[in-house]
């Protein structure tokens, strides 16, 4: 069963400039146990989506669509309702470990917070547990008298992890939790995320603009661009045989060392993804593409079959209906 | 690092561009003033300790390593943002100037690029001033066959990649990309013509799927005017795909240097080899990934500098092959391994892989 | 380099919006334009700042009666010796608001003093600015040695109490129009200075200015291109608050009877009325009308201060 089930989620910002539709019909699913790589560039949506499963978006924002985590529909729930389900269906690891912790309070009273808000336990257990979740996280139960100050960046992310899992949640949503960090301390956390993951049968929905991250922690990858899903399937599969023109982009971006493929000539994509305001007509990415054919800037394609529990928003797939000029 | 020898691979290098020699940086520790009454003293870091590397013309050269191993600090030293506090740096072969007029002059030679575009563009200028401000320092236009500030300045912003150049004179930075920002931090160099950029992590904060352009932009100068460029980063994939020649760091020194298809392909530091596991890669087969803290410069170890952390003495083997006393008591220097190729660790006097 | 052409070996870069500009003749006139287009886009939200419009509507009326009221008083309205009137006489229709103990025609001294008021507050502002602007950056941006001695010299005005060391300043350099000018000045710039300062140590430390000396530029120029408008809004919300207090500051030291006896102020004639005892007298027309008129004058240009700040902080706050 899905722990995580999104349908058709439509979210809309409200500004001052008007509406700017920032996801357009995304259908996400994710299972006990189960790690979703969700990539794309920045202002793609990907980060709104993870704010819309816990409801933390701004009051004005309009959303369409469903969200079901752990049984819960998430956007018709009460706000007391909803307070019960943050953290305790869901949570969230951010990318500013930093900044999300308060400088002038322990580290654990800081992870027992959410434990004893949601009232599962008293203090005294509740210090136990997070003496446990440290551990878990790879830090000694000494540190729960530390400030935050007194951590490194890679601890300080350990403990945004132990943080989130201080309820037991069935989801958690990482937001680039690796992205500031530093390349060996990188390795590290995502070591541990992993680790974690495996071993308590967590389900991950893990967002990152960095694809080769995810291709190492992922079981399943969805590629996000301009506010819609354009390929998804099995992580190695869409990294090693991308079907959307997209998904090769960002693929070739990651030289694997040793590749004479790579050496001495960095690939990249051109252009700037388009503004949610104005999309482009037909396929989003076409003028960016390198395969572009004349029906693409008419046809707007949808997630069509591209092979073995392969989905991709490309007319050239296998599953596209045939459109004149357009070869596979 | 030695000097060029009339070795085969060795001799494809141009004539030295940038010489860097024993370069020392330290950074004064700081306490408080009541702390400072108590006699307490700051611990002084060793940023860099001792480094040697030498940019040759039309070269890329990678200078890797986690944070704090002094790599921005070597990249600073050399744009001349910071005095060194021992160590020369010769710019084809003339020492380093620490005069303003002397400084200015190797500032039009020697242009740098940024980290993080959005910070490093005022954000009350627009791109033309931004571009013009290099040549409104340096006094060009000037001279015989002068253009006109905006020809030069749409000529840098066109060589840049942004076209057409006039469509954003106006613009201010915000209203700019990511990737387009950083272009613009490029623009603004190559508008004095320079004949070296010092590339500090120049994509790290953007967008995976820009970088390659900007890596791309960088490499068409090198090609097309022979630019040398020096790139400061942490990810040996980027290295990979750009760089001829690759200087690893650790702790303020380097620990191997050597063209990039053999420091990469056959490391042969410890270090570098931990380096390369992190680089993500599909299918992840489990390798094992260095643990604990980045190095803190403020406390050196003794002897070999990668000692602490080090897999080779970790897993017994430094012991069982009689290296240990070394590792962890004599200071190494680099040592020449093949033509080009340096390293400083005791497992390569045995002939021994890491 | 030289050989290179710039044509184009790859497709150009797509900017997400086509800036609706001409391509510009010239970059630096057009530079302009754009920065007229900003000042409107600050215009339309000062616009909609109710406090802000009525201290800017009550501030250019007062500027007016400052520039063009006195031409409309005849010199012998307020000379001591021609004045036609007698004295302390209460409001009429003929003398609206009284005459003084020489009978001059209060409502003539108010519109002859809102100049010499106005002046004091607008040159003292300037005196304050450029004393506050130029120690708060030198302070800020060279630090050190300089940063603890100018530093220090800004605390050192800040505490001690203003008045006192106007007074003593004020009896030592004699009691000219100038004179009370930079008194004000100098006794009002260290509020200023702190806050440049304050400024100018978050922006010293902003890559750009980094890059600014990367590519070659010298202290002087770092602070004129990068420093000084970062800055600026800063220093600019202050002034319109600073010309206040400055009016302010010239009313209390002409009513300590130091202000300049040849030149007749607002601060003036509430001093000279004191004198003649007009408070225990009861010639009351004599001093509230121009009590009222600085009360409104300094309240005009601290609601267009406030308006102005509440526009640029959050700004500032926002970067």
């Amino acid at each position: 069963m899905s722990v995580l089930s999104v349908r058709d989620l439509g979210i809309e910002y409200q500004t001052t400039g008007g509406g700017v539709p920032a996801v357009r019909g995304v259908d996400l699913e994710v299972d006990r146990g189960e790690v979703l790589g969700l990539a794309g560039e920045s202002g793609c949506g990907k980060s709104t989506i993870a704010g819309a499963i816990l409801r933390l978006l701004p009051v004005k924002t309009r959303i369409t669509g469903r969200i079901e985590l752990d049984g819960n529909d998430i956007l018709e729930l009460t706000p007391g309702k909803l307070r019960a389900v943050r953290w305790t269906a869901g949570s969230i690891v951010f990318q500013g470990a930093m900044h999300a912790m308060n400088p002038v309070q322990r580290i654990g009273e800081q992870i027992m917070e959410p434990i004893l808000v949601h009232g599962q336990s008293g203090e005294r257990e509740a210090r136990i547990r997070a003496g446990t979740l440290l551990e878990q996280v790879g830090l000694p139960t000494r540190r729960l008298d530390d400030y935050p100050h007194e951590l490194s960046g890679g601890q300080k992310q350990r403990i945004m992890i132990a943080m989130a899992l201080a309820c037991s949640p069935s989801l958690i949503v990482a937001d680039e939790p690796t992205t500031a960090l530093d390349v060996m301390v990188q390795a590290q956390v995502l070591q541990l995320l992993r680790t974690l993951q495996h071993d308590l049968g967590l389900a991950l929905l893990f967002i990152t603009h960095d694809l080769s991250v995810l291709v190492e922690v992922a079981d399943r990858l969805a590629i996000m661009y301009a506010g819609k899903i354009v390929e998804q399937g099995g992580a190695e599969a869409v990294f090693h045989s991308p079907a959307h023109p997209y998904t090769k982009a960002l693929a070739a971006a990651f030289p694997a060392i040793g590749d004479m493929r790579f050496r001495g000539r960095p690939s990249g994509l051109g252009g700037d993804p388009p503004d949610p305001q104005q999309i482009p007509s037909g396929c989003p990415f076409h003028p960016r593409c390198a395969e572009v054919t004349p029906a693409c800037s008419s046809v707007t394609p949808e997630l069509w079959t591209a092979g073995p529990a392969r989905l991709a928003a490309c007319v050239h797939v296998s599953g596209a209906p045939a459109l004149e000029g357009v070869s596979r | 690092m030695s000097d060029p020898q009339p070795e085969p691979d060795v001799a494809e290098l141009g004539v030295p561009v940038v010489e860097v020699e024993r370069l020392e940086v330290n950074f004064k520790g700081r306490v408080g003033f009541f702390a400072g009454l108590l006699g307490r003293k700051g611990s002084d870091a060793k940023a860099v300790d001792g480094v040697s590397i030498t940019l040759h013309e039309g070269e890329v050269l990678a200078l890797a390593g986690e944070s704090g191993c002094g790599k921005t600090t070597t990249a600073r030293a050399i744009m001349g943002l910071l005095i060194p506090d021992a160590g020369t740096i010769r710019y084809r072969g003339e020492p380093l100037a620490r005069s303003r007029r002397g400084l200015r002059g190797y500032r039009r030679q020697v242009q740098m690029v940024f980290q993080d575009p959005t910070a490093a563009l005022n954000p009350r200028q627009t791109i033309y001033e931004i571009v013009a401000e290099g040549l409104r320092i340096h006094g060009v236009p000037g001279g015989p066959d002068a253009k006109t500030e905006d020809e030069l300045v749409a000529r840098a912003l066109s060589r840049a990649g942004l076209r057409p150049p006039e469509r954003f004179y106006l613009l201010y930075p915000h209203e700019l990309s990511g990737g387009q920002r950083q272009r613009v931090v490029i623009a603004g160099a190559l508008v004095v013509d320079p004949s070296v950029i010092v590339a500090d992590e120049p994509v790290s904060n953007l967008d995976a799927s820009v970088r390659g352009e900007i890596l791309a932009l960088l490499m068409k100068l090198r090609e097309e005017f022979r630019i040398s460029i020096l790139i400061v980063t942490h990810d040996l994939g980027l290295a990979w795909t750009v760089a001829d020649r690759v200087a690893v760091m650790y702790l303020g020194r380097v620990v191997e240097v050597g063209p990039a298809e053999e420091v990469l392909q056959r490391p042969k530091h410890p270090y570098t080899k931990a380096l390369l596991n992190v680089v993500p890669e599909a299918g992840g087969t489990e390798r094992p990934i260095l643990q604990g803290e980045p190095p803190d410069p403020t406390r050196i170890p003794k002897g070999c500098r990668f000692h602490p952390r080090c897999p080779v003495v970790a897993s017994g083997r430094a012991e069982r092959i009689g290296i240990l006393n070394r590792c962890v008591g004599e200071d190494l220097a680099l040592e020449e391994l093949a033509p080009g190729h340096d390293v400083a660790c005791y497992l390569t006097g045995l002939g021994e892989e890491p | 380099m030289q050989t290179l052409d710039p044509t184009p070996s790859e497709p150009p870069v797509l900017v997400g919006e086509p800036a609706n500009l001409v391509p510009p003749k010239s970059p630096r006139r057009i530079g302009w334009a754009r920065r007229r287009r900003a000042l409107s886009a600050f215009w339309k939200t000062y616009r909609r700042s109710r406090m802000g419009m009525v201290g800017l509507v009550m501030m250019i009326l007062f500027i007016l009666l400052a520039v063009v009221g006195p031409f409309f008083v005849p010199a012998k309205d307020v000379s001591v010796a021609f004045a036609t009137g007698k004295p302390f006489q209460p409001p009429t229709v003929h003398w609206l608001l009284g005459t003084d103990n020489f009978g001059r025609s209060v409502l003539s001294l108010i519109v002859v003093g809102s100049r010499i008021s106005l002046i004091v507050g607008f040159a003292a502002t300037v005196v304050t600015m450029v004393l506050g602007a130029g120690i708060g950056i030198a302070s800020g941006f060279y630090g050190g040695k300089t940063d603890t001695l100018l530093n220090a010299l800004t605390n050192w005005f800040l505490v001690i109490p203003w008045i006192a060391l106007a007074i003593v300043m004020a009896s030592i350099l004699g009691p000219t129009l100038l004179n009370i000018i930079l008194i004000i000045g100098i006794t009002s710039w260290a509020g200023t200075a702190r806050l440049v300062r304050a400024q100018a140590l978050t922006v010293k430390e902003r890559p750009y200015v980094e890059r600014a000396r990367a590519l070659g530029g010298g202290d002087l120029h770092t602070i004129a291109h990068h420093i000084l408008p970062n800055v600026m809004p800063v220093i600019f919300a202050n002034t319109v608050l600073t010309v206040a207090l400055s009016i302010l500051a010239e009313t209390t030291l002409s009513l300590l009877g130091l202000g300049d006896p040849n030149s007749i102020s607002w601060g003036g004639i509430i001093n000279e009325a004191f004198q003649a005892g007009a408070l225990s007298a009861g010639y009351w027309w004599w001093i509230i009308p121009p009590g009222v008129m600085i009360v409104l004058v300094v309240l005009a240009f601290t609601m267009c201060g406030y308006a102005l700040d509440e526009i640029i902080n959050p700004r500032l706050r926002a970067r």
